[in-house]
């Protein structure tokens, strides 16, 4: 299995984000889905059952918690690496995020760097 | 009729009076009480009317026409001053469980045993006759209705009127020696007296219209017929010489109606709330009023009928229908004279006997430590079988100057007298509650020379025209000296008898209780009492504390006191309850004085203010005080209230205070969660604009070789986001400001036009984008404002860009409206977009409702604009508001003054 089978979904209400991560992803060699809120990821998650997604909390309609307590609550889904990726940076939202089964906790603003290895060492561990 | 119908039917109609008492002490136990009522409180007053008003108003009028009127008017007078007068003394014997004339009169100055003793006297001399004259009232009637004259001379056992005697005292011992009240208030009695005033109501209005309307053709006819003749037309008009001495009648019955011993027994002692006195004050008057209607028609009527007949008009209320063959008609009106009689025999012996125990006897037994020792702990039914005996006594007596002497007099003018005895008592105890310097030896100088001249004026004369004493005595004097002559005291003869002895008696009692009570001082209790009596609406709730007792008692002693008169279990049980509802010990081996004064207190309403004082005084040992530590007690007592009202309104202050702290701590913790979430939102605004920016730039940092276009756009996003974080952290700042006044506007006078059309030109572009149409429209001219013209657009160009924001991609329309009224300036920007749901409505002004909402689709802006617009337009004193139905778009409104101070 190479990286094209790996599939990378990126959740952020806020587009300049999402078209970071995007670029940063593909150039990675991850198959790359995008969703602007909950809902829209909710439909993707179902559809193409990503391998990992990074997640937003703070997004209108349906928040990242929900999101990540969906998958990791569903016994089909459950194997999706779950990274949070949120301006909330206090020790008690990193715990908050853990508590719902996230795999990793980066808060805002990241280093592309930091993010790309991180994403790349968690989605080796699903091969 | 035969007297053995009659006999039967009276105890009959006696036997529903006691069963109607009877009912009503037991509704009184199940706490239901039909006394407790005005309308029965001022029936009950009736009592007044007694068979001297049912038959004796009628002979009266006969003999001398409107003169009788005198007795209801005078009191009717006075009736207004009632609330003044019976108010206090009401109050005055429920605070300190007075239960009768003497009793009150005695307790005023200093608990007296003497004087409760003299005015006891004063009225069984008084009251006797009075009731001699029910007596007769009752046997003239009987003999009448069953047409069996007495015999002129018999012996008493062949005298039906001594059996009458002896049915009263049964009746009375039935009726008000039933059970040792420490209040002394009798529900069933009064509920039977309230029966028979409506008994004596009905059956002389029965005879009035029988007369007027049966006999006659209504009143005019009996006038005009009476005015034919001669000798009746004196009887239209008050004899030209008679009218000083109305003034002298009217006067006397004005006084003794609040002194009467039955009267004071049913309008004080059986209130059961001062407010009933209120319709009393118009019921009363409105009864005698009615019973009254028909005294004159009848009186006529009767002249007209038997003319100079030997029938004496007393009894023309029944020799009227049974000259007419009425027997049932006549049955009804003996019933009435009947009811007069009785409810006034029952009621003033009660009274009587209860002044007789409480005043005469007991103080003299309780003073002998020995009787006390062999009483054990029947002290209560020691107390009512002396009450029984006496009334036995007072019947009798009665009984005897009926024989005697009232036989030979008018009912009327025996009435009259017992009004001057009790006469007696008005300076004594209308001074006593309102004049603090009054004291003992005036009250009691007034009293025995006011009833020695009573005697003297209006006795003596009785006695004369009986020949116990020779007519020399009347016409020239004793010992011939000719200004002492009884019906002419210092050589005034203008006046009438009675008119006479009133002027005399009332004048040498007031001398006496002026110049004494002026003369000589008072001592601590009398103080005390006088004290509390005159300003009783200050004392009535600290009266327990305030009393002047300073003495050791044992509980035990104070327990077996209260057994000896009411009963071990009812002492105790009283004791139990007074000492918990005081928050006192029971257990301690000498009594807290309030204890001690509670006791009294309860004894005096079995036994009277002195005896209960000298009963006390025996088991406590009393430390004399001094006039002036009673008035220090008095005061600290007052001081207390004063305090603890003092404290209790600051404690009321404190609470209010406190729940103002835990308002403003509320308050603090919501701005506390308030400033938190606003923390937190800022960071989080600030940060994801960095978080782009930073992505972007390394990933431009890192990718040398990608393509030019899209580094373009990356740069581009880069600015752009620079440019939010800027605008942000300046709006950030900005809020701060005006939150925290640190702002201050730059007022100029500008276009108010101007300042609309420079905000919309600058969205302009902005709205054309999205084909948004905006149309304007202005009311009036809209003229200049004095204010801060920047601050202004800030907020125009805010709410013109929401309004842009959320109208729809086609279609759009916003509508600018604005005009000035009354000196404010009114602008609305309305869109045709989505609306605002209510709820939502009252967060908008909020600082980040944006992020709050997270259920709204999230649009563009820091979501401070209208935050900061608010801000604004209160920093220009003035107002904004949204209005929105979800669908229909959004309006919002401000108004500000055009000219700010």
């Amino acid at each position: 299995m190479t990286r094209q089978h790996i599939k990378i979904l990126i959740v952020d209400d806020e587009p300049n984000i999402l078209m970071s991560l995007e670029f940063l992803m593909k150039k990675e060699g991850y198959r790359v889905f995008i969703a602007r809120d909950g809902e829209e990821a909710f439909d993707i998650i179902r559809s193409e059952v990503p391998d990992v997604v990074l997640l937003d909390i703070m997004m209108p309609k349906v928040n990242g918690y929900e999101v990540c307590t969906f998958i990791k609550t569903s016994p089909m889904y459950q194997h999706i690496k779950v990274v949070f990726m949120s301006s909330k940076s206090r020790e008690i939202d990193l715990q908050k995020g853990y508590e719902l089964g996230a795999d990793l906790y980066i808060p805002k603003p990241f280093s592309t760097r930091d993010m790309v290895s991180k994403v790349n060492a968690l989605a080796t561990s699903t091969l | 009729m035969s007297s053995l119908w009659i006999i039967t039917l009276s105890l009959i109609y006696l036997l529903v009076l006691f069963g109607i008492a009877n009912w009503a002490e037991r509704r009184a136990v199940a706490h239901r009480s039909i006394v407790n009522n005005p309308y029965v409180y001022a029936l009950s007053l009736a009592v007044y009317c007694t068979a001297w008003t049912f038959y004796g108003s009628v002979g009266r009028a006969a003999e001398s026409g409107p003169d009788f009127l005198s007795v209801y008017i005078g009191p009717t007078f006075l009736i207004p001053l009632w609330w003044v007068i019976f108010r206090k003394i009401i109050r005055i014997c429920k605070v300190q469980r007075i239960t009768s004339i003497a009793d009150f009169i005695s307790a005023r100055y200093g608990k007296n045993r003497a004087l409760g003793g003299i005015v006891t006297l004063v009225c069984l001399l008084g009251i006797v006759p009075y009731i001699s004259i029910q007596l007769k009232a009752i046997t003239i009637s009987f003999s009448i209705l069953s047409g069996h004259q007495p015999l002129a001379t018999q012996s008493f056992w062949s005298d039906q009127s001594f059996y009458i005697a002896l049915a009263l005292i049964i009746f009375t011992i039935l009726f008000g020696t039933r059970k040792l009240e420490a209040n002394e208030r009798h529900e069933g009695l009064v509920a039977a007296i309230a029966f028979e005033s409506l008994i004596k109501l009905f059956t002389f209005i029965a005879v009035g219209l029988f007369v007027t309307f049966g006999l006659f053709n209504g009143f005019t006819d009996i006038f005009s017929r009476a005015a034919e003749v001669p000798d009746l037309q004196k009887l239209f008009v008050l004899p030209q010489e008679q009218t000083g001495s109305w003034f002298w009648h009217c006067l006397l019955a004005a006084i003794a109606i609040l002194f009467l011993p039955r009267q004071f027994q049913l309008t004080v002692v059986e209130n059961t709330n001062e407010n009933h006195l209120r319709k009393a004050q118009w019921l009363f008057p409105l009864y005698l009023l009615i019973i009254n209607i028909f005294v004159l028609p009848i009186a006529l009527s009767g002249k007209l009928i038997f003319g100079n007949d030997t029938i004496p008009s007393d009894t023309y209320l029944l020799a009227l229908p049974l000259h007419f063959k009425q027997q049932g008609l006549a049955f009804l009106t003996y019933l009435g004279g009947f009811s007069a009689a009785t409810s006034m025999i029952i009621v003033e012996c009660t009274a009587l006997t209860v002044m007789f125990t409480n005043n005469l006897l007991m103080p003299v037994l309780v003073g002998r430590p020995s009787w006390q020792k062999g009483l054990g702990s029947s002290g209560g039914s020691f107390v009512l079988n002396a009450r029984r005996l006496f009334i036995g006594v007072i019947i009798l007596l009665a009984y005897l100057y009926y024989k005697n002497v009232s036989d030979k007099y008018s009912l009327v003018s025996v009435g009259m007298v017992s009004f001057a005895a009790v006469a007696q008592f008005a300076p004594a105890a209308l001074g006593g509650i309102f004049w603090k310097k009054a004291n003992l030896v005036g009250a009691m100088g007034g009293i025995l020379a006011g009833s020695t001249v009573w005697l003297y004026t209006l006795i003596i004369p009785s006695m004369v025209s009986n020949g116990f004493i020779s007519t020399d005595f009347l016409t020239y004097g004793p010992a011939h000296i000719s200004w002492l002559r009884p019906e002419a005291l210092f050589g005034l003869e203008s006046m009438d008898n009675l008119s006479h002895g009133v002027f005399w008696s009332l004048f040498f009692n007031l001398i006496f209780y002026v110049c004494g009570s002026l003369h000589f001082g008072q001592s601590a209790l009398e103080h005390n009492q006088a004290a509390l009596f005159v300003d009783i609406f200050k004392y009535d709730t600290s009266y327990e504390r305030s009393v002047a007792w300073r003495g050791k008692a044992l509980i035990t002693d104070i327990v077996t006191l209260m057994s000896k008169f009411f009963g071990k279990t009812r002492a105790e049980r009283a004791l139990t309850l007074y000492a918990r509802r005081n928050k006192l010990s029971l257990q301690t081996k000498y009594a807290d004085p309030m204890l001690v004064n509670y006791a009294e207190k309860m004894l005096s309403g079995a036994i009277g203010a002195a005896s209960a004082r000298i009963v006390v005084a025996s088991v406590a040992k009393e430390e004399r005080i001094t006039v002036d530590e009673v008035i220090d007690i008095l005061k600290t007592s007052q001081e207390l209230k004063t305090v603890n009202e003092e404290l209790t309104r600051k404690s009321r202050e404190l609470e209010a205070l406190t729940h103002q702290l835990k308002q403003a701590n509320d308050k603090l913790r919501v701005s506390e969660q308030q400033k938190d979430d606003f923390l937190s939102t800022v960071t989080h605004e600030i940060r994801t604009p960095l978080t782009s920016i930073r992505a972007l730039s390394e990933i431009i940092h890192d990718n040398p070789d990608m393509e030019l276009s899209q580094q373009q756009h990356f740069l581009t996003t880069i600015i752009k986001e620079s440019d939010r974080l800027t605008r942000l952290v300046n709006q950030v700042l900005d809020l701060e400001r005006y939150e925290t006044g640190r702002y201050q506007l730059s007022k100029e006078t500008f276009s108010i036009q101007t300042l609309i059309s420079e905000s919309i030109n600058s969205i302009e572009q902005l709205a054309k984008e999205k084909e948004i149409i905006i149309k304007t429209s202005y009311q009036g001219s809209l003229g200049n404002i004095y204010s801060d013209y920047d601050r202004l657009m800030q907020v125009l160009i805010n709410l013109l860009s929401n309004a842009i924001k959320f109208c729809p991609s086609q279609n759009g329309l916003i509508e600018v409206l604005a005009k000035v009224e009354n000196g404010i300036l009114l602008i609305s920007v309305k869109d045709n977009g989505p609306g605002i749901s209510p709820e939502l409505q009252a967060l908008i002004f909020d600082k980040f409702y944006q992020a709050e909402s997270k259920h709204n689709r999230k649009a563009k802006g820091s979501g401070l604009g209208l935050a900061i617009s608010k801000k604004i337009i209160e920093l220009c004193k003035g107002d904004i508001q949204v209005q929105s139905t979800l669908g229909e778009g959004a309006v919002f409104t401000f108004q500000i003054p055009t000219m700010m101070s």
